[in-house]
């Protein structure tokens, strides 16, 4: 471990990982949420024109990349909002333009250059310069910033746009702010884990992150750590095994996901295996239902029949243990001793 | 008549609606006072949801006047005051999301952007669950839930920022008999309680004794306009004629 950090150009590379792996997950769940999980591909390529651009001209290739990317996800946007038949073949178009515009450009330079250009491909932290870090951890900075700020407005347009558009919210102008910060994720994952595998890092911990939680909220911080331990983790790893870093992120990412799918599978098994659902229920519980209701915890149980049940998901869960209804106990009598044996145990309440 | 009656809620004059330019609905008179319920009811394809719908702005406004609120549409601010429940739903995307989630995203409006939410927001989304009848479900991911009762998840996030009026899309459409019940026990609370609604449905007997009044839409023109009691009558009277000519 320290004879990685002792290295200048690792701990460059560590930094710059860690600050990708924080804020690429953090946008990729609004491109998951609207069903557009390959959009960051689709600005990875037109970045690719950017870089392109910018080794032709001897500019900095961050800083065209960037202004391509974001010029083309604001185009897509604004194409979009206008009517949405022709929403798709126009990316498509600006995809495939982008690519092919990058290997044209690209061709009229000569040897050296070309090299240079496959560090952006498939990334090359290892190059990763001082200078460098500090820009991408500003670019970061913004993204993480901006998606907190505005996590819930962007949540209710990826959503329902129509009914954050009835409800007054500024649709279009939050698209493009979505936009903008997924050029910029691109932009700033591209030296990391490289122009081709840009969305893996904003989608696979997203993915991942949806088989452990329930909630937007948990899924949020899921799919940040997930990314993180992927990215720091993958770099790490690649300077040991002395494989590409790009690539060991990714694999790493995908491996986590597969282990957050065991793991989902499991937890719902288990659910399944110690909760007991409520037989037929089309009685809902409620304030003026009549039925007793108990507190039990942080909720209530509804006493119905002899049984206790609770509101769980979709349906009611039985929360009263069996050998009570065995015992022929009477039903909706009161809270003595039945409730002091009803423990927090009892509870099994369980998240898919 | 007194001078100081309140504005209609909504004020249409030869409106027209539709979309990409082209007219659905046409030359629309329809006033609504505070406090009624009015059902709009009519074929697959009439334009129901392209009318309402235009009360919110989301379908093109093509002619004449509309006026919600007492205030022409285009510069009606707050678009808050009318609470909406889509036909058609996403309810998170492609993403897992709580109850409360859901409902929280209908109070966004209410609030500039860069104020996180406070107390007084949990507290409204707890009450827009407790009067739909989901308050023990707030916690728990919408897909789970029953297709009734994600509707009325759709009618919390609706009514959370405490609306004027109330549109509501078919909001009893497919959901079972147990669930519409339900349903329509929300929606006479809420009449109860003086909130005006325009509600689309193909199920009127579901909403029985909270609908004080009928509007049907045919083929992009209103048609019938009345009591449910005239509408039931002016039923029978449709299907005599048929019979008769049928015979
Ligand atoms: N977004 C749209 N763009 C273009 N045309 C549309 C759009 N939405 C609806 N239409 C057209 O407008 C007409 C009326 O549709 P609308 O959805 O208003 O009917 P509806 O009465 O609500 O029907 P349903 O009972 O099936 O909900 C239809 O012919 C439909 O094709
Ligand atoms: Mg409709
Ligand atoms: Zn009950
Ligand atoms: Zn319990
Ligand atoms: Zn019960
Ligand atoms: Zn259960």
């Amino acid at each position: 471990m320290s004879d990685m950090l002792a290295l200048d150009f690792m701990r460059n590379a560590l930094l710059a990982a860690l600050v990708v792996g924080l804020a690429a997950p953090m946008v990729g769940i609004f491109l998951v949420q609207r069903r557009l999980s390959l959009v960051g591909d689709g600005l990875g390529h037109v970045a690719l024109a950017g870089v392109a651009i910018g080794v032709v001209t001897d500019s900095s290739p961050v800083w065209t990349a960037l202004v391509a990317a974001t010029l083309a996800g604001v185009v897509i946007e604004l194409i979009r909002a206008r009517g949405r038949t022709s929403g798709d073949v126009a990316l498509a178009l600006m995809f495939y333009g982008g690519l092919a515009a990058g290997v044209v450009i690209i061709n009229k330079v000569q040897g050296a250059q070309t090299a240079n250009l496959t560090g952006y491909l498939f990334g090359s932290i290892t190059t990763t310069t001082r200078a460098d870090v500090v820009v991408f951890a500003a670019l970061s900075a913004v993204i993480v910033v901006v998606t907190v700020v505005l996590r819930q407005r962007l949540f209710a347009v990826a959503g329902d746009e129509e009914f954050a558009r009835a409800s007054g919210l500024p649709v279009l102008a939050l698209n493009i702010v979505l936009a903008v910060l997924t050029a910029v994720t691109v932009v700033v994952a591209m030296r990391v884990i490289g122009l081709l595998l840009i969305s893996a890092l904003m989608i696979i911990p997203n993915a991942a992150a949806q088989q452990l939680s329930a909630s937007f909220r948990s899924a949020t911080w899921w799919a940040v750590g997930i990314g993180v331990v992927s990215s720091v983790g993958g770099v790490a790893t690649s300077y040991y095994a002395d494989t590409a870093s790009g690539g060991t992120i990714v694999l790493l990412a995908i491996a986590l996901f597969a282990v957050a799918v065991l793991g989902g599978v499991l937890r719902k098994a288990v659910a399944t295996a110690r909760h007991r659902r409520a037989e037929r229920h089309p009685h809902e519980h409620g304030l003026e239902c009549g039925h007793e209701a108990v507190e039990h915890g942080d909720h209530v149980d509804y006493l119905h029949d002899g049984h206790r049940h609770a509101a769980h998901e979709g349906h009611y869960d039985e929360h009263a243990p069996p050998e009570y209804d065995a015992a022929g106990t009477r039903p909706g009598r009161g809270r003595g001793d039945r409730a002091g044996r009803h423990t927090l145990e009892d509870r099994e309440e369980v998240t898919r | 008549m007194s001078a100081a009656a309140p504005p209609p809620v909504v004020d249409l004059r030869h409106a027209s609606f539709g979309h990409q330019g082209r007219p659905v609905v046409s030359d629309v008179d329809l006033t609504i006072a505070p406090g009624q319920v009015v059902a709009v009811l009519g074929p697959n394809g009439s334009g129901k949801t392209t009318l309402v719908t235009g009360l919110l702005g989301l379908s093109d406004h093509l002619g004449g006047t509309v006026e919600v609120l007492g205030t022409p549409l285009a510069r009606l601010k707050d678009r808050t005051r009318i609470g909406y429940v889509p036909q058609r739903h996403t309810l998170s995307g492609g993403v897992r999301a709580t109850v409360q989630e859901i409902v929280a995203t209908g109070l966004l409006a209410t609030r500039p952007w860069w104020r996180p939410t406070g107390p007084p927001d949990r507290e409204a989304v707890r009450r827009a669950l407790e009067t739909v009848g989901l308050g023990d479900r707030a916690r728990f991911d919408v897909d789970t839930l029953s297709g009734g009762q994600q509707r009325r998840v759709l009618i919390a996030r609706a009514l959370v920022a405490q609306p004027e009026v109330l549109v509501m899309d078919e909001p009893t459409a497919g959901v079972d008999e147990a669930s519409q019940v339900v349903l329509a026990g929300v929606l006479r609370r809420l009449a109860t309680s003086g909130t005006t609604m325009l509600v689309v449905t193909h199920e009127l007997g579901a909403l029985r004794g909270t609908v004080d009044r009928v509007v049907t839409v045919d083929a992009g023109h209103l048609g019938f306009d009345g009591t449910p009691q005239e509408y039931a009558a002016h039923q029978a009277e449709r299907a005599r004629a048929a019979g008769r000519e049928g015979a």
